[in-house]
């Protein structure tokens, strides 16, 4: 194992997730099969209260994910010195099976957070609860994906050697541990840039045709999410090449480091927050029967459409402009 | 201003579930109709203070239904049964519960912080208000500093700082002496005129008797036993 | 836009009511933020001081050879015949193979290791050393002073001084002792064509490796070390080092984190009181619990931004006393250098998740009891 600050912190985030979401996952059993919003009695009351707490674990937890994420890809890019044949970030999450699931649940466990925060601020605007039994199912959701990522993390720190000097051999030690891959395989660029603009296009008129008709939040939400992995998908297969100008180097993550401009913070944060958003208001408005719950969407949601389509919009311009600026050609005419 | 209070069969247990339980409030159905004052009157643990606490939004009955102009509230989330007793009803505790170490003005303001008011206007109805019942002077003094009666005044300044259709004091003129107890009562009387509903617990026969009084309610081991029309009459 | 300005409104008071209420219990909150700038001080210093000694550690090793091939007699470092570096001159990718002179002698006057080495090139006259400034200080010597050292046979060599190492040159050359040639073959009894080890240049990195395996076939006995291999251990040991200096001070986050819960469940009567006052007359659940945590971060944020200042001013300003000698360990000649200032913001976000975290997730349930606080409690 490594040991290093960085990891011994993540450790502890995790640990303390844990310590908190695992009360919170038998208190959304108790309200499942417990709770009567008409009830005055004392376990009612009780039941209410322990909301609130449930509320503020799950707030920490968004922002232990959110504060976690940069820690793990700049912690993971550091090691990347102390493995042979890792460049970067991308070599240090292939030493290992683990390391890139560990990545990807974090993403996933800062999105279910994220959700459960929106889903949280709208049922408290309708004076009946009407989310109660979909934000506790989240709960139960969200715990075991947090056990998940917690053993996947420290799987993959655990197995995860620095090739060192022994005082028994120099450079063998290094000969024979096997070269890690430095470099992800990307899609082909053409294809995915269809899809990535036209995800994002079909998005923004869902959120057109929300803001003005007020219809189809659900389409928008999904396609916002959606957008996600094409935007991803999108970064590694061509924005990558066209800002490193390197026909070969498709890392997701260099884009963070200062070499870059740090135009990855730029291109990341308004697309985690559009994605979000969208996950947040597709959850929403898959439960939103109530009538109560409509009329709080009528009145909340339009901004965080204009919001989240503001990022997805963002990113994609940022991302066309990069690929125009770029001097690599990667597309013949 | 219009807002028109319905009980419904209400109860309220403490200690539920524990040997110790009992009802301190025990069905009572009472209509308060908007305007007018009110006083609940009766021995000490008749639960008097307790019922204020259940029109107040302060507490939820066990049982029953209370109606806001025909809204049930008993079964509302908090944040809704705080938004009733930072908007609708105004509350004088009796022992006033100012907070210690702020001034007089931010004791006034403070149930207003969560709704984000501009400073500015908040600062300028605050002033007005503690003017309007002659502690203007006192303003900037830490509530420590405070006489009883400007205690009391601060108190009745901060309840109504949001505007609230009813007012609800507990016992007001238990710690007052009858000159002051008589100054509370004119208070009460220029509030009535402003149109709000008044709603005094109390077992000083000076209050009960007052000619401000449009109706008298008893009340003895959480259920009602009587209910008359105070010195001024039907209310209107 | 009204709501947003509404929102930040609201924030805005309950920031103000609860620097009030905090200035209010004033000795309660100082005494817990020295104590949580005290943490984040020592780990900040831990943190600081070894990513400055990495940094260090990566400059000294960016003017070393590309490989130092060493020969091993029974598993143990041996001296290396000059002859081997005409050999290892003919393998493709090898511009230059140089011999090195090094070695370690035993001050027993100031009783302390220093590191004896040949300069490249005839840079110093036979009779002559220069020295590291830690050395100089060691033994009070100046430029011209004459020091005397009892070689492997016994007989005492002086040497003159012909100058001192400049200050800033930092941590490797603080111990050195820069000598000629023929003055340390003399002095250690090491015979003319033996060397310390060998130093190759190889232009191209990516031919480091073959070039490494060829070393191995042509010197059987010979252990060939790349650059990058010492780079990538230092930076493992150094974390490997911090590391194990924070994980005892894990206990004390521990302890911290038990007198943060303590400290936020034990609210005095009178707090309880106010809370109950706030939620009577108006307050919700969320926004006594958002002005709590507006004091846990209010404090936090005081806490990590005075002990990460300590820290930097300890650590790159003082030169760690309160660190360096668990940390360094190069020999026992401390230099009294400056560290070039050296943080990521990844450090200070991993030092942010160790102290923040545990302070926050700590809080969390006693600020939620006491945000919960019945608003008829003020009636009882």
């Amino acid at each position: 194992m490594m040991v290093q600050t960085p990891i011994l912190a993540l450790l502890l985030a995790d640990l303390l997730g844990l310590l908190l979401l695992i009360p919170a996952g038998l208190f959304a059993l108790q309200v499942l099969r417990h709770w009567d919003p008409s009830s005055g009695h004392a376990r009612q009351l009780r039941l209410e209260k322990r909301t609130h707490l449930v509320a503020a674990i799950l707030g920490l937890v968004f922002l232990a994910q959110l504060l976690a994420l940069p820690l793990f890809v700049h912690a993971v890019d550091r090691m990347a010195l102390q493995i042979v044949g890792a460049m970067c970030a991308v070599g240090t999450l292939n030493a290992n099976p683990w390391g890139l699931p560990a990545l990807l649940l974090r993403i996933g466990l800062f999105f279910l957070a994220a959700a459960w925060l929106l889903m949280h601020r709208m049922d408290r605007r309708a004076p009946d609860y009407p989310l109660i039994r979909a934000k506790y199912g989240l709960v139960l959701l969200i715990l075991p994906l947090a056990v998940v990522t917690a053993g996947t993390q420290l799987a993959f720190f655990l197995q995860l050697d620095p090739d060192v000097i022994t005082s028994c051999c120099g450079s063998l030690f290094s000969q024979d541990s096997e070269s890690v891959a430095a470099h992800m395989a990307g899609l082909p660029a053409l294809p995915t840039m269809i899809a990535l603009y036209g995800t994002i296009g079909l998005a923004l008129a869902a959120a057109g045709v929300y803001l003005r008709w007020r219809r189809g939040l659900l389409l928008f939400g999904t396609l916002a999410a959606l957008s996600f992995p094409v935007a991803i998908a999108a970064i590694v297969a061509f924005l990558s090449l066209y800002v490193y100008e390197h026909p070969l180097h498709h890392c997701p993550f260099c884009l963070l480091q200062p070499e870059y401009g740090r135009i990855g913070y730029a291109l990341y944060l308004p697309l985690f927050v559009a994605t979000a958003l969208g996950i947040g208001l597709a959850f929403t408005s898959a439960f939103a029967q109530r009538e109560g719950l409509r009329a709080v969407l009528a009145r909340a949601a339009p901004p965080l459409v204009v919001a989240a389509a503001t990022g997805l919009a963002l990113f994609a311009a940022l991302t066309a402009w990069l690929s125009w600026q770029s001097n690599l050609i990667l597309l013949g005419y | 201003m219009n807002a028109r209070v319905e009980l419904h069969g209400v109860r309220k247990a403490f200690q539920e579930g524990r040997p110790n339980a009992f009802w301190a409030i025990d069905g009572i159905d009472l209509s308060l109709p908007a305007g007018g004052v009110t006083v609940l009157a009766g021995p000490s643990g008749s639960g008097k203070t307790t019922l204020l606490t259940l029109i107040g939004c302060l507490a939820r009955p066990t049982e029953g239904r209370v109606r806001l102009d025909g809204r049930d509230i008993s079964g509302l989330p908090e944040p809704f049964l705080a938004a009733l007793r930072r908007q609708t009803f105004g509350f004088v505790f009796q022992r006033f519960n100012l907070i210690r170490g702020l001034t007089v003005l931010d004791n006034v303001m403070l149930p207003a912080y969560p709704l984000g008011t501009p400073h500015r206007s908040l600062t300028r109805r605050a002033t007005g208000l503690l003017e309007r019942l002659g502690i203007g002077n006192r303003v900037d003094a830490q509530v420590e500093s405070l006489s009883g009666g400007e205690a009391q005044r601060t108190a009745i300044a901060r309840a109504l700082i949001n505007d609230p259709a009813v007012l609800i004091a507990d016992e007001p003129t238990a710690n007052l002496d009858t000159a002051l107890s008589l100054a509370f009562l004119d208070i009460v009387s220029g509030l009535r005129a402003d149109g709000r509903t008044l709603l005094l617990s109390s077992h000083d026969p000076l209050v009960r008797e007052a000619s401000v009084v449009d109706r008298v309610v008893e009340l003895r081991d959480g259920r009602l036993v009587a209910d008359h029309q105070g010195k001024r009459g039907p209310a209107g | 836009m009204t709501e947003l300005r509404r929102t930040l409104a609201r924030q805005r008071y309950l920031l103000d009511h609860t620097v009030a209420s905090m200035t209010r219990r004033r000795a309660r909150n100082l005494g817990l933020l020295l104590v949580y700038a005290a943490m984040v001080f020592l780990l900040a210093s831990v943190l600081f001081y070894s990513s400055a000694l990495k940094h260090e550690a990566a400059l000294l090793l960016a003017e070393a050879p590309d490989i130092v091939v060493q020969r091993m007699v029974a598993g143990r470092h041996a001296l290396i015949s000059g002859q081997h570096a005409q050999t290892l001159r003919g393998i493709r990718g090898v511009r230059a193979a140089e011999g090195r002179l090094w070695g370690y002698h035993y001050d027993p006057a100031v009783r302390a290791n220093y590191t004896l080495l040949v300069p490249p090139g005839a840079g110093i006259e036979p009779g002559t050393a220069v020295i590291g400034p830690a050395l100089a200080r060691a033994r009070g010597a100046e430029s011209g002073d004459v020091l005397g050292f009892r070689g492997h046979d016994g007989t005492l060599r002086p040497f003159q001084i012909a100058a001192v190492l400049p200050q800033e040159s930092a941590l490797a050359s603080a111990d050195l002792f820069l000598v000629a040639e023929s003055d340390f073959r003399a002095l250690f009894g090491i015979p003319d064509g033996q060397y310390t080890d060998l130093a190759l240049q190889i232009p191209n990195p990516r031919e480091e490796r073959t070039v490494a395996e060829k070393v191995r076939e042509a010197l059987p006995d010979s252990r060939p070390i790349l650059r990058d291999e010492m780079l990538r251990t230092y930076d493992a040991v150094f974390d490997w080092r911090s590391a194990l200096v924070l994980l005892p001070l894990s206990g004390t986050l521990l302890a911290f984190a038990i007198l943060a819960w303590e400290k936020a469940s034990g609210l005095s009567a009178d707090e309880r009181r106010e809370i109950g006052i706030l939620k009577a007359i108006g307050w919700e659940t969320g926004d006594v619990l958002a002005m709590k945590l507006w004091e846990s971060g209010l404090l936090s944020l005081l806490a990590f931004l005075f002990g990460t200042a300590a820290a930097y001013w300890h650590v790159f300003g003082l030169s760690a006393p309160l660190l360096a000698p668990v940390m360094q360990g190069w020999s026992v000649l401390y230099p009294d250098f400056r560290l070039t200032p050296a943080i990521d913001a990844t450090q200070l976000l991993a030092l942010f998740f160790l102290t923040v975290l545990p302070y926050l997730a700590a809080t969390l349930v006693p600020v939620w009891r006491a945000a919960v606080t019945d608003p008829d409690e003020v009636m009882r």
